[in-house]
């Protein structure tokens, strides 16, 4: 307990008086020490880190983009399937007969196309997003129903694009981004630190993200105070895509295959994460570090229950729990 | 020319010409044997819809009725094996409660913490299915362990007559089921004082809280009924298709969700009828099993689904607005 005392009172220094980013921190420590303590000699090693910074990053930036569509008091529910259908797309540009001999040959040619395919992924997360948002903000569909309904149109996409089996065998460097390591550390958490770090500062230094939460605060109110609320929701999305997109190429590259339905599982942690860390589902609040403690708090926790060997049905109901609760508990905090 | 203004009406006059058109692209739609099948193909879906239905009314939404469905199914048909009970009226009994006391859990969180209804009942959802799957586990109830008769229940045919290929096809007796649900909620919503109170929350929570309506009881009847019906549903579906798979249901509620949107409610609350419902089930049903007929890869299933919710809720959404004006 005075280990906990003392990093709490590390933690405020770090990260000031924000009570939900406190609140959020004294859970993580909790859990860390709570998984220390049953599983002792497992937990505790640096392989089990390690493996975390593999499986962390493709959840935390859907995590990010989840808080982005929530900014504005939406919901993205088709960022799964734009993964999916992302790394599905660079999967068939790569089967390309042209694409396989120079990715085959290696040298130049096979960055080029590995150059290619990423661009080509983060192009579908772009259109995908941008449809979502002309979806929402021009035809005024409500986010939940348009993301849905587009969900299914990207996840059928990508079905009819693979047939139904899984695409395998990606080329070397696209599995790296997923698997390598770059000055000692995983790379797909070099790219979710870039990735938050960047829409922390799209958020907190710019006006899109003053913007956005405005928006989410009172749409009324925003329109009033002459913000182009049509446009910057069609950013949002527009981000919201991107992300999901890189999320996909993560996963793909992580697994060396894509299919239609990866990943399933991950739009309900996805939104839990977010709503966890102290982003409003109604608009108008979220942090991007509240989100990435949630996600380490969140992370540990099914870590160290899969080491107990805990059956992942039942992980998936403690997560369902976990929201139930924190619910509760922002709902508590709020009335006083 | 009123009656062309109802949003049921255009919805039957779309559901008439889809009709037409599938019928004209492959003739063995109007066969006896596609329509029974059709019939039957809607009434699970159709009463799940109708419990979805009364939450979007009420201008909430759910996403945890396949999981309640799939629970109640799985839980009384183990519970009957395990006891060796076999029957018919004291299982729907138990499913229907176990309907309800789940249906209960989520009002329970959404009026007590004030949460949107979306995260709260993906959360329940995800609950539900862990702690069945992970403490009933994932086999299958097949047919030589399945009830007797519960599946003598399922299998009662209202009519049945000898197709043009000579097979005896037969319309399930299930879907005086599904009409007499449909009568009961349409009677609730039109004709009592709650369901006057849905309409009135879901119109506008506020001026229904200061106009007495008791938003505490609305909160629970609306989600309870959702339960009930999903658990309902659920073991219909277990007598209907001869098997108990804790896994069934997985998806669903883009389905029915999409298919009540297109029955005309609208997700903002106060919108949305019986009879609308019924034909935005049909009608979904209908082209989602006439893809096949129409020799359209099973494939795009999802797509066209998928476009069905956007075109729908596209309309419903310009729909509202002109009205807003």
């Amino acid at each position: 307990m005075v280990a906990e005392t003392r990093s709490n009172s590390v933690f405020r220094r770090l990260l000031g008086s924000d009570a939900s980013i406190l609140q959020l921190a004294v859970i993580t420590v909790v859990i860390f020490v709570l998984m220390t303590v049953m599983n002792p000699d497992k937990f505790l090693r640096y392989y089990n880190f390690e493996s975390i910074t593999y499986v962390m990053p493709e959840l935390g930036i859907l995590c990010l983009a989840m808080m982005v569509a929530m900014l504005t008091g939406g919901i993205d529910l088709s960022i799964v399937a734009i993964a999916n259908l992302a790394a599905i797309t660079a999967g068939i540009y790569f089967k390309q007969p042209g694409v396989a001999e120079a990715l085959a040959a290696g040298g130049t040619g096979a960055a080029f196309h590995v150059t290619m395919g990423v661009l080509i992924a983060l192009m579908v997360g772009l259109l995908s997003g941008l449809l979502n948002g002309v979806l929402i903000a021009r035809l005024r569909i409500i986010p939940i129903l348009a993301t849905l309904g587009t969900g299914q149109v990207f996840a059928g996409l990508a079905l009819v694009l693979t047939g139904g089996p899984a695409i395998a065998g990606f080329p070397d460097a696209w599995t790296w981004i997923g698997t390598g390591k770059l000055l000692g550390l995983a790379v797909p958490f070099w790219i979710l630190i870039v990735v938050a770090a960047v829409v922390a500062v799209i958020l907190t230094r710019t006006h899109i993200g003053l913007n956005l939460m405005l928006i989410g605060t009172n749409a009324r109110a925003a329109v009033f105070a002459g913000i182009r609320s049509a446009r910057m929701i069609i950013y949002s999305y527009t981000v919201t895509g991107v992300m999901a997109a890189i999320a996909g190429i993560l996963l793909s590259g992580r697994t060396n295959s894509a299919k239609a339905d990866f990943g399933s599982s991950y739009l309900l942690q996805a939104v839990l994460i977010a709503v966890l860390g102290g982003t409003n589902p109604a608009g108008g609040k979220g942090r991007v570090a509240g989100v990435l403690l949630a996600l380490v708090s969140l992370m540990l926790l099914s870590s160290g229950l899969q080491i107990m060997r805990v059956s992942n049905f039942l992980i998936d109901a403690i997560w369902g729990a976990f929201l139930v609760v924190v619910i509760a508990i922002n709902y508590l905090r709020s009335a006083k | 020319m009123k009656i062309f203004q109802s949003t049921e009406a255009v919805i039957a006059a779309v559901l008439i010409l889809v009709m037409l058109a599938i019928g004209f692209i492959n003739p063995a739609f109007w066969g006896v044997d596609n329509l029974f099948s059709l019939a039957k193909s809607n009434v699970v879906i159709g009463i799940m819809a109708l419990g979805v239905l009364l939450v979007m009314i009420a201008g909430g939404i759910d996403v945890s009725f396949p999981a309640i469905a799939a629970a109640a199914l799985y839980i009384t048909v183990r519970t009957m094996v395990a006891i060796g009970y076999d029957g018919v009226v004291l299982p729907f009994i138990g499913a229907c409660v176990l309907g309800i006391l789940l249906g209960a859990f989520n009002a329970f969180i959404i009026e007590r913490f004030k949460m949107i209804p979306l995260i709260v009942t993906l959360g329940t959802a995800s609950i539900i299915r862990g702690l069945v799957l992970g403490l009933l586990g994932t086999s299958i109830v097949n047919i030589n362990k399945m009830p007797k008769e519960l599946i003598a229940f399922g299998k009662v045919d209202l009519v049945s007559v000898t197709a043009a290929n000579g097979a005896t096809v037969g319309l399930t007796a299930m879907v005086l089921v599904y009409l007499g649900v449909a009568v009961v909620m349409h009677l609730i919503l039109r004709h009592t004082m709650i369901g006057r109170s849905i309409y009135a929350y879901g119109g506008d929570a506020e001026s229904a809280r200061r106009a007495g309506v008791n938003i505490r009881k609305t909160i629970f009847f609306v989600y309870c009924t959702a339960g009930l019906l999903a658990g309902f549903a659920g073991l219909l579906q277990a007598s209907m298709i001869w098997q108990a798979n804790p896994r069934d249901f997985v998806g669903w509620e883009l389905d029915v969700i999409a298919a009540v949107v297109l029955g005309g409610a609208s997700i903002f609350g106060g919108r949305g009828s019986v009879l609308g419902t019924m034909l935005g089930v049909f009608t979904l049903v209908m082209i989602k099993n006439s893809l096949i007929l129409m020799k359209v890869d099973t494939t795009w299933q999802r797509v066209v689904v998928g476009a069905i919710i956007i075109i729908a809720t596209a309309i419903t959404a310009w729909r509202d607005r002109k009205k807003l004006a």
